[in-house]
């Protein structure tokens, strides 16, 4: 019995957690009422615009904001010169920490630009039209330099340098030269050697992914408004309203207690609303000009300059017994991480082969900067770009032991007690499981016809807890208020009030969730890392604790009792037994009524950090056919079983293992970072990035796998990330079984695949 | 930036005839606004053309058809008549954009933002359509494949429109097919569009074929030598087949983001080919 | 700048505004006029989370100029609901679960509206391609789909 039956009363069936209730934001977000960050509107509010660079490299020798400043409507103009510089200081910032000197050189050019798009200068206006033409008016001059974008020529001797303070870090002896490689992290587990002379069968391939974009249909945007007694407010859409105040705070020189960050609700983030970019920007325009700024990303902005995730180049190899065990595993990755330090190579390194139980292991990374904007993370940051070489090698090792996929994984399967190579050893886990959901289901046995193939791919992401506030107010009426500190990005009010309604025996509708601006609730980590309904939702539940145990007090109080003799019981307090007194049940209803005169309000507030998160795995297989004269891919089926631990709102679940899978299929197939040979993006908009549209799309199918997380009361897991894992491989995988020659490099775009197939004839 | 809405061709020409700056036509501004916002075109007059009911309207004239240059996507694809007549026009204006697009995008626009990837291009030109002009000197008219000189370029002299774009008269056996090559299903810019008309006769002889040929090049082109193959034969597959392969060989494509040059001249064939076959069904079942 | 006096009928009412010529639908409903509910996330066309009714048709607002609604019937989001009584798409996406974030929601519910209003028993495969031109990032379409044909189903009678 795992420690989550065992928090549970015996026998006691769930009444909220299951069902699939109306989410408690749902009207507004069809109605239109709905908040988003470029929705509020403020009396006398500037709008400020962006001036970007159009080179990819160049010294940055003057900014001549003069024109611009001189302009009818202009109030404020702002350059490098209005921002302090920082020390060289790493920050936590979700799953990619950062470093504040530059977080300083991304949110406005320093010294250099260093990619095409970077922040030079920026303007707040009266209007957007004078705004746009104020940016005009700013002569800036480059000095233009040699650049470098793919992460194997940044690597090269004679590579353009982008930072000359850059020597590499995780090399002994410290080197001499500056480098592009600002960091090599390893990961070993045995002797990968004597693995591989173990090996009678070994693969070995090298793969390529492209830069990709999170996506998010709505961009950057926020309101900043500083006041001239020193204290400023920032509205934003954002996945951490209370990192934002700790970067806008610390760029802008401000105390953390004059700024207070209200977030709006949130158009999609998956990561990339981890970090600033326009926000001390509009906040320093407000100072500047004492008006109000709303700064708004355009779409080109939003390509141009926030986070994409790397692109990487991998050497992946397997050497395994002719019966199927995996005896070595190596990985070689090399990472874009933009033109600062801090690409996921540390998850990318940790999760490449946690999947399987295995002997020897060793995974190097390489942190590779390049004249790309910084990246971001991106659902499972790093997981799914060594995922795609991890999983396609997978395929063609089972494909040379004649081995079928799922069960080659199944015998390698990690499972509770296997030591990862990254360190720990598991509690349950759910690989095997979700390998028999797939095998099992029926999308797994349908026939395939002509040039159709089928693919299978794993994937696994740690999941995280982090810090976390939540307060819990009984309202006069019995109802009750929740305050959380993670904005909402897909449910998560719907799954805090039904784990709330849970605890306290009352009906989800009758708990209302609020998310908190920074000045009402304590610190709470981003929403990142598939926490929130883990974290925040275990946080919940102990705050509705303490909730009834004063409750229960209360009771205890009117009926003249010990506190322990009272129990709680569907939404009542009860006398324990017979022995304790035979009085009538009182409802979380009276007791709230007569709060005033037992005490005074009741409420449960619990700020703490929460650990004990439970890794996510997931298996998928993808059908497809592929027409042979054009290279195109058209998918077919889609079957995503991956673990939840415990599904709080199955809904929501089966729509973040739906969603994840659609990114990662336009991952496979089409999105990409394309650059001109000046460095130049030359595709900044949705018509050339091409995310999945529906008519692209069969229905996605889902598996929901349930191992409990021991170290949730519910067992819940967190389950917003591992389902991008394997699309990538799944869909390279099944590409390969319908052409019979495997593709190795992102996206599978109809001329690569067309070309696969020629050369193959 | 003036807007103005004239309710006349003659006012519309008058007004972009006055103008001594910029001027742009607007029809279902889904290339000139997105353009304006792009800072690529920065015009003084902005001429509203939607007012002007002879470029809104689809008649039949002369056995033919005459479509007005402001007609939507939309609307050709909802004209029964129009559209059982011309199936492959109406696959180009369909792929063009959303359907929210098609809701505003015009043919005229289409055409003459001169891009050459323009989806209801290839089928225009493979349909023989013929344009009217109307200008300050009156009004002229110009084969559809003559309009376009490169991107961007048309053959307009200032102040002059496309008014309405004639469909001619055909046999009773004889039909239309558009298809395109994109990496998505839909929301895409061509990377290949070919369009294919044929004309059979009785005994299933090709009497009169087009075909027109878009993104391979710096505007769409009539390949004669395609149509030549088909001409004269029992639309066999040896005559697709060496069809396709003339499509191929009049493909001049760059590199670009969008696809490769190589990539571009084998798609275009397989397109031709498939696009034939599909013109030549539908005529058959006329 | 000079700006232009428009008079159109904005969900109903009579509306005026005062607009610049650059300036889109979208600009003036969300900036002028506070009807936030549509949403911007390309200006370009491609995204189609603009998307409003002009005239009985859909159209994405970002590319429709300010000027140009003079006289026009224009729909938005915030306009679906009869009084009490959310439209059959709104509770079928509700119910669903057909929106995660719902930044992509009041453009999808509107092209939807217009998909049922001429073909109220449509294919998943049309309804797939009528929204071809409203991304989502979030749920995969999959429920989306799901909730437009329900709803269809629903307001047929059945």
């Amino acid at each position: 019995m795992s420690i989550a039956e065992a928090d549970r009363p015996e026998g006691k069936v769930f009444k909220q957690i299951g069902k699939r209730i109306k989410r408690p934001d749902g009207v507004d977000k069809v109605t239109g009422r709905a908040r988003y960050g470029a929705d509020l509107n403020l009396s006398g509010m500037l709008h400020g615009a962006t001036l970007r660079s159009p080179h990819a490299h160049a010294v940055l020798i003057s900014i001549d904001t003069s024109k611009a400043e001189a302009m009818t409507g202009v109030k404020a103009v702002v350059t490098r010169d209005d921002f302090a510089e920082q020390p060289d200081e790493m920050a936590a910032a979700g799953e990619l920490p950062v470093n504040y000197m530059h977080v300083v050189r991304n949110v406005m050019a320093r010294e250099k630009v260093l990619y095409d798009g970077h922040p030079v200068a920026a303007v707040a206006a009266t209007s957007m039209s004078i705004a746009r033409k104020a940016l005009k008016l700013i002569e800036v001059k480059y000095e233009v330099l040699p650049h470098v974008i793919e992460p194997d020529e940044a690597m090269k001797d004679d590579a353009p340098i982008l930072d000359e303070t850059l020597f590499t870090d995780g090399v002994d002896p410290k080197p001499t030269k500056p480098s592009n490689v600002s960091k090599i992290v390893k990961i070993k587990k045995g002797d990968i050697e004597a693995g591989f002379e173990q090996a009678e069968v070994i693969v070995e391939r090298t793969y390529h992914t492209k830069p990709v974009h999170q996506g998010y249909i709505e961009p950057q945007a926020c309101v900043a408004s500083y006041s001239e007694d020193g204290s400023g407010e920032l509205w934003v859409t954002t996945q951490g309203p209370f990192m934002y105040r700790s970067f806008t705070a610390r760029l802008c020189g401000m105390d953390v207690s004059k700024l207070k960050v209200t977030p709006s609700e949130m158009g999609g983030g998956f990561g990339g609303k981890n970090n600033v970019y326009g926000e001390p920007v509009a906040m320093v325009l407000s100072r500047k000009s004492n008006r109000p700024v709303k700064m708004v990303m355009n779409r080109g902005e939003v390509f141009r300059a926030t986070g994409p995730t790397s692109g990487g180049h991998m050497t992946v190899k397997l050497g395994a017994t002719k019966d199927g065990r995996i005896t070595a595993a190596k990985a070689d990755l090399a990472f874009q991480a933009g033109a600062f330090p801090g690409a996921p190579i540390g998850p990318a390194t940790m999760t490449a082969f946690a999947c399987y139980d295995l002997e020897n292991v060793l995974a190097t990374g390489y942190d590779v900067i390049s004249n790309r904007p910084k990246v971001a993370a991106y659902r499972a940051p790093g997981a799914q770009v060594i995922a795609f070489a991890v999983e396609s090698a997978m395929d063609e090792l089972a494909k040379k032991l004649e081995i079928e996929p799922i069960d080659l994984r199944m015998q390698n399967a990690a499972k509770e007690g296997t030591k990862a190579a990254y360190g720990p050893v598991f509690g349950p886990i759910g690989m095997e499981e979700t390998l028999q959901a797939v095998k099992d289901h029926p999308n797994y046995n349908v026939p395939l016809g002509p040039n159709q193939g089928r693919g299978v791919a794993s994937g696994f992401w740690f999941n995280i807890g982090g810090e976390t506030s939540v307060t819990m107010n009984l309202n006069e009426d019995g109802t009750v208020a929740l305050l959380v500190g993670n904005p909402d990005i897909g449910g998560s009010r719907a799954s805090m009030s039904m784990m709330a309604a849970e605890e306290l025996g009352i009906e989800a509708e009758d708990v209302r969730v609020s998310i908190a601006d920074t000045g009402s609730l304590g610190f709470n980590f981003l929403s990142a890392g598939s926490r929130t309904t883990f974290a925040v939702g275990k946080t919940t539940i102990n705050a509705a604790r303490e909730v009834i145990k004063e409750m229960k007090a209360r009771a205890a109080k009117i009926w003249d009792i010990p506190e322990d003799a009272v129990v709680w019981e569907d939404g009542h307090a009860r006398p324990a037994s017979t022995n304790a007194g035979d009085f009538e049940p009182l409802s979380i209803v009276e007791i709230a009524k007569k709060a005033s005169t037992t005490g005074g309000p009741i409420s449960g507030h619990i700020q703490t950090n929460v650990t004990g998160a439970g890794p996510s795995l997931a298996t998928e297989a993808v059908d497809v056919e592929v027409d042979p004269e054009t290279g195109q891919v058209k998918i077919l089926r889609v079957t995503v079983a991956q673990d939840a631990g415990k599904a709080i709102h199955p809904s929501y679940v089966e729509g973040q293992f739906q969603g994840a899978a659609v990114q990662g299929i336009g991952w496979a197939l089409n999105e990409e970072y394309i650059y001109d040979d000046k460095g130049r993006l030359e595709n900044p908009n949705f018509l050339d990035y091409r995310i999945p549209v529906a008519s692209d799309l069969p229905m996605i199918d889902t598996v929901i796998v349930e191992v409990p997380n021991p170290n949730h009361p519910y067992g819940v897991r967190g389950i917003g990330e591992t389902s991008i894992v394997p699309v990538m491989a799944a869909v390279n995988n099944a590409i390969e079984n319908a052409i019979g020659v495997r593709l190795s490099d992102l996206p599978m775009s109809p001329p690569k695949v067309l070309k696969a197939i020629e050369e193959n004839s | 930036m003036r807007y103005e809405a004239p309710e006349s061709l003659d006012a519309a020409i008058a007004l972009l005839n006055e103008e001594s700056g910029t001027a742009r036509v607007l029809a279902g501004g889904t290339d000139l606004i997105v353009q304006i916002r792009a800072d690529m075109v920065d015009p003084d007059l902005v001429v509203d053309i939607k007012k002007i009911d002879e470029m809104r309207t689809i008649s039949e004239e002369n056995g033919g058809w005459r479509v007005g240059a402001a007609v939507t996507g939309a609307e050709m694809n909802e004209h029964a008549a129009f559209k059982a007549a011309w199936p492959g026009v109406c696959e180009g204006t369909d792929l063009i954009g959303s359907t929210q697009i098609q809701s505003r995008a015009t043919i005229g626009g289409n055409l003459c933002n001169a891009s050459p990837a323009a989806d209801s291009v290839p089928a225009m030109i493979a349909a023989g359509v013929t344009l009217t002009i109307a200008g300050p000197n009156g009004r002229r008219e110009l084969a559809v494949e003559d309009l376009n000189q490169a991107p961007g370029k048309t053959a307009l002299e200032k102040a002059e429109i496309v008014v309405s774009f004639a469909f001619p008269a055909r046999g009773a056996v004889a039909s239309d097919a558009y298809l395109r090559l994109t990496p998505r299903t839909e929301m895409d810019i061509a990377v290949v569009g070919v369009g294919v008309s044929l004309e059979l006769d009785g005994d299933g002889t090709c009497r009169a074929a087009r075909v027109g040929l878009g993104a391979v090049a710096i505007k769409a082109l009539l390949v004669d030598e395609a149509a030549q193959a088909l001409i004269g034969t029992k639309v066999d597959a040896a005559a697709i087949d060496a069809m396709a392969a003339a499509t191929s060989a009049a493909a001049k494509p760059i590199d670009d983001k969008r696809g490769t040059k190589e990539y571009r001249i084998k798609i275009a064939g397989v397109l031709a080919k498939r696009a034939a076959g599909i013109a030549l069904e539908r005529a058959r079942q006329n | 700048m000079a700006k232009y006096h428009i008079t159109a009928e904005i969900n109903g009412d009579e509306t005026e505004y005062l607009c610049e010529p650059e300036q889109t639908l979208l600009d003036v409903l969300r900036d002028e006029l506070n009807y936030t509910g549509t949403k911007e996330g390309c200006g370009s066309g491609d995204c189609g989370a603009c998307t409003v009714m002009m005239n009985g048709r859909h159209v994405c607002s970002c590319l429709v100029l300010g000027a140009e609604a003079n006289g026009a019937k224009i729909e938005t989001v915030e306009g679906m609901a009869d009084g009490d009584n959310l439209h059959p798409l709104q509770e079928k996406f509700i119910e669903h679960a057909a929106l995660q974030c719902g930044i992509c929601t009041p453009g999808i519910l509107v092209a939807s509206k217009a998909l049922l209003e001429r073909n109220p028993d449509p294919t998943e495969t049309e309804v797939r391609y009528w929204l071809a031109g409203n991304l989502c990032r979030c749920t995969g379409y999959d429920k989306i789909i799901r909730a437009v044909m329900d709803a269809a189903s629903e307001m047929r009678g059945n």
